[in-house]
């Protein structure tokens, strides 16, 4: 991924209006950033500038949210960076929601956890143009050298003691050129007055009265409602129905088939079925309960979870496609000593956002395609309905409502593109509603993941060999027949950057065929490739007779910046060149030393109490946990503790920070002890909260603890990286407790004590 | 279909041509276009649907319009005037949403139980909210909230 560079420039009253961005009031200075896509747009018209701020003669100023809020609190965090620069008071700073359009906005992907990466910098530039010319504004004013002038606290005072309010300086530093990029000086680290510090999200009391509008809540007059039986198979078709049950429903308007895509599906591409289109959302699921319908399930019949993971099992025994190897891994581990020996293996899970998938799309007068709907990715929803519905892109708007979660299931636009399907074909206002069956049944799932994983350990206790077999469906199979298996792109995440300094490694994957729709989740590969690794260093721990976090130090090795790119072919380091964000070795003993420390590890516990701990590098962030286990109430799996140690470079908003992580712990916790996808003859065999378990707070880790590490590095991403260390901390820390090792997620609790 | 006869915040309502086995959710979000109540499961299994029915928190969508008849419905929107309820208030305090969905259906599950338990121990907490999901996780905040609430 590119960086979003900022080309920061001023534009007029008009556009800034026609954005309408303060209703009516008067708009005197706005400024915008031009950002490189991240992505090649070659379209020369992207220089066409955006707003990000704009202030007006009342002094209020309106900071623009471009990327998609869904829990993480951006909305929140980039306009805080914005005004801290600015030194505008954020008791005048309104948010708004900017639509889906990349040439003006640069990359609105929200996705990958790198929303405060990318735009750290840029909005910091913003704000600190707009100080500048405010500063420049008073100087004018008053006849005075701009030095002299100071901006704070949404007033600039000059050093004479006079003083003019940003709103009374709006209108003169409108008609100022903007101010040469070496003229910007950003903020000292000690200067921040928000950045570093706690922020309630903007959204807050919308939220507690209820007043949040989701992708579910979205509505325009004369809306109908949409829904679709799809098959229980993806790829499947439809063979004959039969709809005359269905018509007779109350509010039922209209039932026909929709053509569906065949395996692979891709991403983007509807799944077809038969379309129920009614009055309301009750007509459509009783219409939707009386069909009939006889499908022809296509090619992923024969997928069954367990003999599918039997055929992987087997695959280890032979050699794989290599993807990273030092050493003469094979020779070694026939050598004597101790040879470790272990399987590991972790489902598919179901995102099971709170809001299941909705859109509105309707066509207006001019032919145009509206959208509401809470995507991650609008850029994706203009291309896929443009290119299917055969219309040009700049003729599909997409407004952005609240996600009411997301974890990488809105990235995709699948849905969006069904609801812009229906609105063409029966010409109404269409929302189109997922039930929470359908999104359990045919959600894009996290790629299940079996390792079997060989270690070797010489008679000087030195581990001098490991050998990992990977046995994952591909994401690429969603999209592309020929992706039989994961490459080293998509193993980035967590196995083939796995830092320990053993003499003879060989990592290598399997085929192992994608059988139903792939996509990512939370964390994505780093769920099972963490679990299947930090467990192994944890028996690795035992065989050796070694303390835990002296093992985890001791296969680390020496403080370095490991140069992956140059190890493993196709290598990718979550878009990022190593160049900035190098891999630091240093930095993950660092959170490791420190975890260790603040949750007192290795303290005596009880008998039936223990701790297990882990550390892990994922979306550029360095995350040590420990876990505390309670098991002395036989049945119930008690999560007293959780300990985080955080590297994630400069923190924007601490709270915020902490949330994530603390919401992450309870995600982590749903994979860990309750969800499962598993598949029966193609299908999926759970439907919804009952059969498809996720944390309740009877689950819940009782405490979280979060400790930041103060950083002046680049900020890193937090969404992500606190699930993939918490299963193998918690399995770790069960076998301290109990004896037991976990090496199959979800933890079967009622055979612990078998 | 059938008319029916309810009170919902506050507020008299005559609904004709409704189903008689419509749930009181689809009625507030389709028929009242009161969208704070939210879906999340439709099998009362996340507690999303939340809302008061006479007082005490019912799951909305499992539950048929014709059980709300001559009834009185709290949702989201009238839980206070001002969005003062001491739960709101404490959610506030907290900070506790993360992208909110589910905090309409948690909201009205503390209230309800919070009226009917003004000084809950923890593990009372702990099983009144295990019916209300929350994917992202707010938990710990949920907790610490109530019992804010609970002193406040
Ligand atoms: S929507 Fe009613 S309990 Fe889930
Ligand atoms: S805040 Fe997102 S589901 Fe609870």
């Amino acid at each position: 991924m590119k960086k979003e560079i900022p080309i920061i420039s001023k534009i007029d009253r008009r556009s800034f209006l026609k954005i309408g961005t303060v209703g009516s009031a008067g708009i005197l200075l706005g400024l915008g950033v031009r950002c490189t896509p991240s992505e090649k747009i070659l379209d020369p018209a992207w220089f066409e500038p955006n707003v990000f701020v704009g202030l007006n003669e009342k002094g209020e100023v309106t900071i623009i949210a471009h990327r998609s809020e869904m829990g993480q609190a951006v909305r929140t965090s980039l306009p805080t960076i914005v005004a801290d620069e600015m030194e505008a008071d954020w008791s005048k700073v309104k948010v708004k929601q900017s639509v889906g359009d990349e040439k003006k906005y640069g990359n609105q992907n929200t996705d990958g956890s790198f929303t405060i990466r990318m735009f750290y910098e840029p909005m910091r530039k913003v704000g600190a143009t707009a100080k500048l010319m405010l500063e420049q504004a008073a100087a004018k004013t008053w006849g005075v050298n701009v030095s002299e002038c100071k901006a704070k606290n949404h007033k600039v005072s000059h050093s004479s003691g006079k003083s003019l309010t940003f709103g009374e300086l709006a209108q003169a530093a409108s008609e100022l050129p903007v101010p040469d990029e070496s003229l910007i000086k950003l903020k000292k680290q000690s200067e921040f007055k928000y950045i570093g510090k706690n922020q309630k999200i903007v959204d807050l009391a919308d939220i507690v009265t209820g007043n949040t509008v989701y992708g579910m809540d979205a509505k325009i007059d004369g809306m109908k409602i949409a829904m679709i039986s799809r098959c229980p198979v993806a790829g499947g078709k439809v063979k004959s129905f039969d709809k005359s049950e269905a018509e007779k429903v109350p509010g039922v308007l209209k039932v026909y088939q929709m053509e569906g895509v065949s395996f692979p599906t891709g991403f983007d591409k509807v799944l077809g079925g038969i379309v129920v289109v009614a009055e309301n959302t009750w007509a459509a699921i009783k219409g939707r309960e009386a069909l009939k319908i006889d499908w022809e399930y296509g090619i992923n019949r024969d997928y069954n979870t367990d003999s599918y993971n039997a055929n992987l099992l087997k695959a280890s025994n032979s050699n794989g496609t290599i993807l990273r190897e030092n050493g003469e891994v094979k020779k070694v581990l026939n050598k004597k000593g101790k040879v470790l020996d272990e399987v590991y293996t972790v489902p598919h899970l179901a995102h099971a956002q709170m809001e299941p998938p909705a859109a509105l799309a309707y066509f207006d007068e001019t032919g145009k395609c509206q959208i509401q709907a809470p995507t991650q990715n609008p850029r994706w929803v203009r291309d896929a309905i443009a290119s299917q519905l055969e219309m040009d892109r700049e003729n599909v708007i997409v407004n952005i409502t609240l996600l009411g979660g997301g974890f990488g299931r809105k990235s995709k636009p699948d849905f969006v593109v069904e609801a812009a399907k229906i609105a063409k074909e029966t010409g109404e206002k269409i929302k189109l509603i997922w039930t929470r069956e359908d999104d359990i049944q045919h959600d894009f799932v996290n790629a299940s993941g079996m390792h079997r994983i060989k270690v070797a350990i010489d008679e000087n206790n030195k581990v001098t060999a490991w050998n990992q077999h990977g046995m994952i469906p591909s994401i690429g199979g969603t999209a592309n027949p020929a992706a039989k298996q994961v490459g080293a792109g998509e193993m980035s995440q967590g196995m083939v950057d796995m830092p320990f300094d053993i003499p003879n490694l060989c990592l290598e994957t399997h085929e192992a065929p994608t059988k139903t729709r792939v996509g990512w989740l939370r964390s994505v590969h780093n769920i099972h490739n963490a679990f299947a690794i930090h467990t192994m260093v944890d028996e690795i721990a035992e065989a050796r007779g070694m303390d835990k976090v002296q093992n985890y130090l001791d296969l680390i090795g020496g403080d370095r910046i490991i140069p992956f790119d140059k190890m493993v072919t196709g290598f990718s380091n979550y878009g990022e060149d190593l160049a900035n964000y190098p891999w630091d070795t240093a930095r993950l003993k660092n959170v490791l030393k420190m975890v260790a420390e603040k949750a007192n590890y290795g303290k005596s516990l009880p008998t039936g109490k223990a701790q297990g701990v882990t550390v892990h590098r994922s979306f550029l962030t360095y995350v040590a946990c420990v876990i505390e286990v309670d098991l002395t109430e036989k049945g119930k799996i008690r999560i007293p503790e959780v300990h985080y140690a955080v590297d994630c470079g400069r923190v924007v908003n601490p709270d915020r920070v902490i949330s994530q992580f603390e919401g992450g712990a309870n995600f982590a916790a749903s994979g860990a002890l309750r969800s499962a996808i598993t598949f029966k003859d193609g299908a999926v065999e759970q439907s919804n909260f009952h059969d498809y378990q996720v944390a309740r707070m009877t689950d819940s880790p009782e405490k979280v603890f979060v400790h930041l590490v103060e950083s002046d590095e680049k900020p890193t991403g937090v969404g992500e990286p606190p699930v993939p260390p918490f299963a193998p901390a918690l399995g770790n820390a069960i076998f301290a407790a109990l004896g037991k090792r976990i090496r199959a997620l979800p933890i079967e609790a009622d055979k612990l004590w078998a | 279909m059938a008319t029916f006869k309810l009170t919902v915040n506050g507020q008299k309502k005559t609904l004709s041509d409704i189903p008689e086995d419509m749930p009181v959710l689809w009625v507030l979000r389709d028929v009242l276009d009161m969208k704070g109540t939210k879906f999340g499961c439709g099998k009362a299994l996340c507690g999303a649907c939340t809302v008061h029915l006479d007082g005490n928190a019912i799951r909305s969508c499992i539950t048929p319009i014709a059980v709300a008849e001559g009834r009185s419905i709290t949702t989201i929107e009238g839980l206070s005037e001002n969005g003062d309820h001491p739960v709101q208030k404490a959610w506030v305090t907290h900070d506790v949403p993360q992208c909110g969905y589910c905090q309409a259906g948690q909201i009205m599950n503390a209230a309800g139980f919070l009226e009917n338990n003004p000084n809950p121990s923890e593990k009372e907490i702990v099983s009144a909210m295990s019916g209300n999901i929350c994917r992202c996780g707010t938990y710990n905040r949920i907790k610490e909230a109530i019992k804010t609430a609970a002193k406040g």
